[in-house]
């Protein structure tokens, strides 16, 4: 008798702690894009350094709250469309690391420039069996037009992963499409590998302008 | 009026001619060559005279100038975008605008405070190529057009009724619109300065990344975020029950050779980790996606 209460209770304590484990993989793909965005504007907001353009401080912050829910290996496996498939494994390793270094520089840019801006979130419009979703924001900005800033999320096992991003209605992986295909029909897939190195070392050289 | 008429009508002459001599390129670019040389000048100008102007612009008004700058030409604009609305049949989106024309010039002092929005009521921005567009016509090859930048045949086409149906200009002399029309445009370039400096950091060719960012986001606005105009009138009525569809079957036909979406029915894709990626066998299925009547 003695043995079943102790076998029932270190299952139920593995159940609890297992639970506990995969809360972050059981969040809603809103919640998530809603916390990572508050979480990362509020500390853009509040960091002296940031907003005066320290480029290694910006790039923790990416690394750190933004990384973990981005898949890059599939940004960068639709981005390269068809030629994926041709793309020896060394080559997609190297595409997808080049391609996510570009992105983490363009979007430490934009977060320097964070100031008063507000995002307002849109109805979640998915079932809950939906393995794909997208969630619609728009960031209000002082002057002009609301900014549309929409992801695209999909169920992996490790959570919710966003493999897609909309800027002012244009998606990221559709905008870089042509430009790979360009370059892959010139240089083939490791002339666009290197095509995307050598911008990336031109960005790592020129320091961020500060917010104004 | 006369003025900028006048200029724009020329350019748009010297375009048409120019356009007959060469049609090369792909598909959705035919007049790649000649869209380049225009890219190059537009580019030449703007690196030295837009762009170091509303640099200054930005960096010395004070901001509450520069936002009543910018709220009097919008106000201007939602006049036609007024019109547009209602073309379309938007009729909500309609009387809203003009309710905002109303607003903002009397209570708005002509404009320059734009009290719609702080009341709740929000911009929307039609013109008559996104008119066009919503009844059905396509947009055509991309254009890049003199000074104005990108645009399509389409919207080409429908620019002089725009400029013509701008208020700007109408019962004010002519050095007075010029000089309008100088600050609208700075104005302009000074509200996306911040994207565009990104935009330069962002792009392996500017040329290809700002034609394939700007015909998406074009369509996008042609379907008020949505992928026809079907799901446009849907989703409006939707909003209204807030009872909108779910999203994932526009996703799936968005990436046409993707093989690592989920399968179809989502059972529970947290239950088979262990499962190896999609073969690349199952891309065969991928043109099931792609024979949807293309937007294109």
């Amino acid at each position: 008798m003695k043995l079943i209460k102790q076998l029932i209770a270190v299952a139920s304590m593995a159940i609890a702690t297992s639970a506990l484990a995969a809360a972050p993989a059981n969040e809603a793909p809103d919640a998530l894009v809603k916390r990572i965005s508050a979480d990362v504007i509020e500390t853009a907001k509040n960091d002296k350094e940031i907003q005066a353009g320290n480029q290694k401080r910006v790039m923790d912050l990416v690394e750190s709250k933004i990384l973990p829910y981005v898949d890059f290996q599939r940004m960068t496996s639709l981005a390269a469309g068809r030629f994926w498939r041709e793309a020896t494994p060394e080559q997609q390793k190297q595409l997808s690391a080049e391609f996510r270094t570009l992105l983490i520089f363009t979007y430490s840019g934009a977060l320097s420039q964070i100031k008063n801006e507000t995002v307002e979130f849109k109805p979640l419009r998915a079932d809950p069996a939906d393995a794909e979703v997208e969630v619609r924001s728009q960031v209000n900005v002082a002057r002009g037009e609301p900014v549309t800033l929409n992801y695209r999320l999909a169920k992996t096992p490790h959570g919710w992963k966003i493999f897609d991003i909309n800027v002012l209605g244009a998606w990221l992986v559709e905008t870089y499409k042509g430009t790979f295909a360009t370059e892959i029909g010139k240089s083939g897939i490791d002339g666009l590998i290197k095509a995307l190195a050598e911008r990336n070392k031109k960005l790592a050289n020129k320091p961020l302008k500060p917010a104004k | 009026m006369t003025a900028i008429t006048l200029v724009r009508s020329a350019t748009l002459v010297v375009l048409a001619a120019a356009l007959g001599g060469c049609a090369t390129g792909g598909q959705k670019d035919p007049y790649e060559k000649f869209n380049r040389k225009m890219f190059e000048f537009n580019d030449a100008v703007d690196r030295n005279a837009l762009k170091p102007a509303a640099t200054v612009y930005k960096q010395v008004l004070p901001s509450f100038v520069q936002t009543g700058v910018n709220n009097f030409f919008g106000n201007l604009a939602d006049m036609w975008s007024t019109a547009n609305n209602l073309m379309q049949g938007k009729g909500e989106a309609g009387m809203s605008d003009f309710t905002r024309v109303m607003m903002n010039s009397t209570f708005g002092l002509a404009g320059l405070i734009d009290v719609a929005s702080e009341a709740g009521l929000k911009k929307h921005n039609e013109d008559f190529g996104q008119t066009l567009g919503y009844w059905g016509v396509k947009s055509g090859p991309y254009l890049m057009l003199p000074l104005l930048g990108p645009s399509t045949m389409r919207d080409t086409v429908a620019l002089p009724l725009d400029i013509y149906a701008d208020p700007w200009g109408y019962g004010v002399n002519a050095n007075v619109q010029v000089a309008g029309t100088i600050l609208r445009v700075v104005d302009q370039r000074a509200v996306i300065l911040d994207a565009s400096n990104l935009m330069e950091e962002a792009a392996l060719d500017r040329y290809e990344f700002i034609r394939d960012g700007f015909l998406q986001s074009r369509q996008n606005k042609v379907f008020d975020g949505e992928t026809s105009r079907k799901e446009a009138i849907k989703a409006a009525k939707a909003d209204a029950a807030d009872a909108a569809e779910p999203t994932a079957a526009s996703i799936k036909a968005a990436y046409a050779d993707d093989e690592a979406a989920p399968a179809v029915p989502a059972a529970d894709p947290a239950a088979d980790p262990s499962k190896p990626p999609v073969p690349a066998k199952t891309a065969a299925k991928a043109p099931v996606l792609s024979s949807e009547p293309a937007s294109k």
